[in-house]
């Protein structure tokens, strides 16, 4: 009996308070990890409409971005599903997804259009960088005496080019318009499994802040904009970092030229093909801000001036308990602020790269007040809930469920994209690549 | 007080009680014998027996193993009390599993409310638990078929099967559902499915000593809770969202969240 | 087109027909849309079986009867004779196997559930005779004065 009580846990008892009338088994069910997972998923299918502004529409301004957003797309993936296995209450039976399928559930459309999705980026990634790889073979095979990276990585190059060495140039052009349909294709497959990610919002009727039908699109739109700001960022970074490196000549910086055994790019082109990408890129997400901002300002709009019954509990919350998280947050810093900097004539690199830090933020607290502000309110609209991210974990479920949890998921496509670098060079000189 | 003089007051309470008639759900009993004879449960609670004393919460949690310390419960009670001025002020401390013991009304961060006697206009107990309705909103979002409905119309969930994602609990109008402590898989109000089908009663219809608590075959005419249904002017919980709840409440009040 | 181009799509077919192959063995032969339909009814038939089978605790009042007559019948000319055996006694599982002796709460707490007096009007309580615990006897058991099974003070 003792230990019975010594394992027990109540879900959600850790990081909810509850203030004036809450039914007794309600609690901030979903949290910190349901907040990261439609944030994962949005750069996800962000990152990847970004790299097929390119391939499909033929943006060639953005043609080094949009490799770049390919490989860090890929990255992502398997840290989609991330949270939701740190969320599971029995992610061993993560599987039962894929196995029993309830299709009326939004959630169970995950694991079909998550693997639909991950098969449609990697084969895109296949067709592009084919020809890398065959290169790469016979420029391996060739060496005499290969190094440790290099014995590991003939093997995996020989095992993914899955035995097409053809070269010629109607194999390539095969391999082009392959690109060209996979990047099409992925376009309504990476919005559906983003859209499904609002969908699994507005769907639940028991939720006043959630159910409309305007959440797959909001999430959508929300998804592109932070995609192409965290591609932005991260480009930049990363090529800071490649700047820096290339000066010092510091290879473990370099993944793929670690790999490549080459030295990479002058530090003069980096500097140039920085700054044009990163500025081209910042129009496209001006873009989709301003749909992103006018849906879910009409959401709003259309929730005051509805008012149905749950009005009154919404607009204590909006109004009230979670203004400065909607209004200063959300819409001021996370919106207005980089939506002005990045209008303002005369943009420069650095502002881009704050303005999108500002909207990667605006939007992390947009899917914050979606989440975690659609459980603030009781089922009897005559209660509040309030949410405490567990910042030190005193057991594995407040670590799970805390900073820690989605720390660690922030960290994982990085990490991903550091080895994956090395197999597909992210930042390979223009004529290699289509 | 003998009981029958019990049932007899709680008469006269039933007439005098100002109902707002608009806040009342009829139901057709047309409608309620059409697929006869089979079986379908529903539950009946009359709000004007409860009295409070958590017994039902108490047997439940025993009865279904669910640790009495934790703060999650498959029923629970809740106390209205409804102010002179309109104001209602509502509680449901640890779900009552002991009962009502204060005039304190809990109100959570708020800490405690003391209504004084004189601003009481009304006051009363309602009984919760899963309403196992007829287009179950929780068994629709189940992404694995873990959580499913019976052909006598029980909302249940497979213990071996439940991921644990939470949709069902979110899903839910009414707040029913929950993370067992112990299993860590999502659970709620069975009915007492191996009891009634077994012919016995719930655990907290068998506890409630004031018989506030039913359970009944709505497809039986016969059937007692059927024919409160027909007879009796009842409510149920939150039809607004299409969910067809089947636990009818006599009493209900429109401020009955 | 070159037909190479269909290798990636050979690979996703192998993985979609493992994962067939894997299903096929892992799910049980009786998942699946019962007599609710797919949307209500999807679902693992056995485990309907499953929960008929969970272990009752308590037993009602006429299985105390059948030994305790003695104590049913004294209970039943009081008001307390609403009150399920099962209440106060503990809950039966499998007495007297298991377990031999029933614990009887005999708190404070179980009494004052109904007769703590509230302002409840509108609501059965009210009717029944409340007493403030905080003030009332503090400290003491109930049972001490009141006989649980007939707990009128006039009547003793």
């Amino acid at each position: 009996m003792v230990e019975q009580v010594a394992q027990m846990i109540v879900h959600g008892e850790a990081w909810t308070i509850k203030d004036l009338f809450v039914l007794p088994n309600e609690y901030v069910y979903w949290s910190i990890q349901i907040v990261m997972y439609p944030y994962m998923t949005g750069l996800v299918a962000g990152a990847f409409v970004l790299s097929s502004l390119y391939h499909v529409f033929n943006v060639e301004k953005l043609k080094a971005i949009a490799r770049y957003a390919l490989v860090f797309s890929f990255a992502l993936l398997p840290v989609a599903m991330m949270p939701l296995m740190l969320h599971l209450m029995q992610p061993l039976r993560g599987i039962h997804v894929l196995m029993t399928p309830h299709f009326t559930s939004a959630i169970s459309a995950f694991g079909i259009v998550f693997m639909a999705y991950a098969c449609i980026v990697a084969a895109e990634i296949w067709f592009v960088y084919r020809k890398f790889i065959v290169e790469s073979i016979h420029r391996l095979e060739q060496k005499s005496n290969r190094s440790g990276l290099e014995k590991i990585l003939l093997p995996i190059y020989k095992v993914i080019s899955l035995g097409a060495m053809d070269l010629s140039s109607e194999a390539l052009e095969s391999d082009h318009k392959a690109v060209k349909f996979l990047a099409g294709l992925g376009i309504p497959v990476a919005c559906f499994l983003h859209g499904y990610a609002g969908f699994i919002f507005g769907s639940v009727k028991a939720n006043a802040l959630w159910m409309t039908p305007l959440m797959p699109v909001i999430f959508i739109c929300s998804a592109i904009v932070s995609g192409i700001a965290l591609c932005i960022l991260s480009y930049y970074i990363f090529m800071e970092m490649r700047k820096w490196a290339a000066k010092r000549g510091k290879n473990w910086l370099l993944p793929d030229a670690l790999a490549q055994g080459g030295t990479a790019i002058p530090v003069e082109q980096l500097r140039s093909i920085q700054d044009h990408e990163v500025k081209m890129t910042s129009k496209y997400l001006l873009i989709f801000m301003t749909l992103a901002i006018t849906l879910e300002v009409l959401d709003m709009i259309f929730r005051g001036y509805t008012a149905v019954k749950s009005w009154d509990a919404l607009r204590m919350v909006i109004y009230e308990h979670d203004f400065m998280k909607i209004f200063v947050y959300q819409y001021g810093l996370g919106n207005f602020l980089p939506f002005l900097m990045l209008l303002l004539p005369g943009l420069t690199t650095r502002r881009a790269v704050i303005a999108s830090i500002l909207v990667l933020f605006g939007v992390f607290m947009m899917r914050w007040n979606v989440v975690i502000g659609g459980q603030a309110f009781s089922l009897t609209f005559a209660g509040f809930m309030e949410y405490h991210l567990p910042i030190i974990p005193h057991d594995i479920e407040t670590f799970k469920e805390g900073l820690g949890g989605a720390l660690s998921v922030i960290v994982t496509p990085f990490i991903i994209f550091y080895f994956l670098n090395m197999i597909f060079p992210a930042f390979m000189s223009d004529d290699e690549a289509h | 007080m003998k009981r029958r003089d019990f049932l007899k007051s709680t008469a006269v309470i039933v007439a005098g009680a100002s109902v707002s008639l608009s806040a009342l759900e009829f139901v057709d009993p047309k409608e309620l014998l059409a697929a006869n004879p089979q079986l379908r449960w529903g539950f009946l609670v009359d709000t004007h027996k409860c009295v409070g004393c958590g017994f039902c919460v108490k047997a439940c949690k025993t009865e279904n193993d669910i640790p009495f310390e934790a703060n999650v419960t498959r029923t629970w009670v809740e106390r209205y009390v409804i102010k002179t001025d309109g104001e209602v002020v509502m509680d449901c401390p640890k779900g009552a599993r002991d009962g009502f013991t204060t005039k304190l009304l809990d109100q959570g961060a708020s800490g405690n409310r003391l209504i004084p006697e004189n601003e009481i206009a009304q006051a009363f107990f309602v009984p919760k638990l899963c309403n196992h309705c007829s287009t179950p909103a929780c068994v629709q979002v189940c992404p694995v078929g873990a959580t499913y409905q019976t052909a006598d119309g029980t909302v249940l969930v497979d213990r071996t099967w439940c991921i644990g994602c939470g949709y069902c609990i979110m899903g839910c109008p009414y707040g029913v559902r929950f993370f067992h402590p112990v299993e860590h898989v999502a659970d709620k109000c069975t009915f007492c499915y191996h009891r009634i089908s077994k012919g016995g009663n719930t655990a907290c219809a068998q506890a409630c000593p004031f018989g506030a608590r039913q359970i009944g075959n709505l497809k039986d005419p016969n059937d007692p809770v059927a024919q409160a249904l027909m007879n009796q002017r009842v409510g149920v919980l939150r039809d607004e969202y299409g969910t067809k709840p089947n636990v009818y409440y006599i009493g209900l009040n429109k401020e009955v969240r | 087109m070159k037909n190479h181009v269909w290798r990636p799509l050979f690979v996703v077919i192998g993985v979609v027909i493992a994962i067939l192959l894997f299903r096929a063995v892992y799910v049980p032969s009786d998942f699946g849309a019962q007599d609710r339909g797919y949307t209500f009814g999807y679902h693992r038939l056995s485990n309907e079986q499953e929960w008929k089978d969970y272990p009752g605790k308590y037993k009602g009042s006429d299985y105390c009867r059948e030994c305790h007559d003695d104590k049913v019948e004294e209970v039943s000319s009081s008001q307390h004779e609403m009150i399920p055996c099962e209440n106060c006694h503990g809950a039966a599982f499998d007495h007297p196997d298991d377990p031999e002796k029933l614990v009887i709460d005999r708190s404070r707490g179980l009494c004052i559930r109904c007769h703590t007096k509230l302002t409840m009007p509108s609501s059965g309580r009210n009717d029944i005779p409340g007493i403030d615990p905080t003030k009332h006897n503090v400290g003491e058991m109930c049972s001490e004065c009141h006989n649980p099974h007939s707990p009128s003070l006039e009547d003793m």
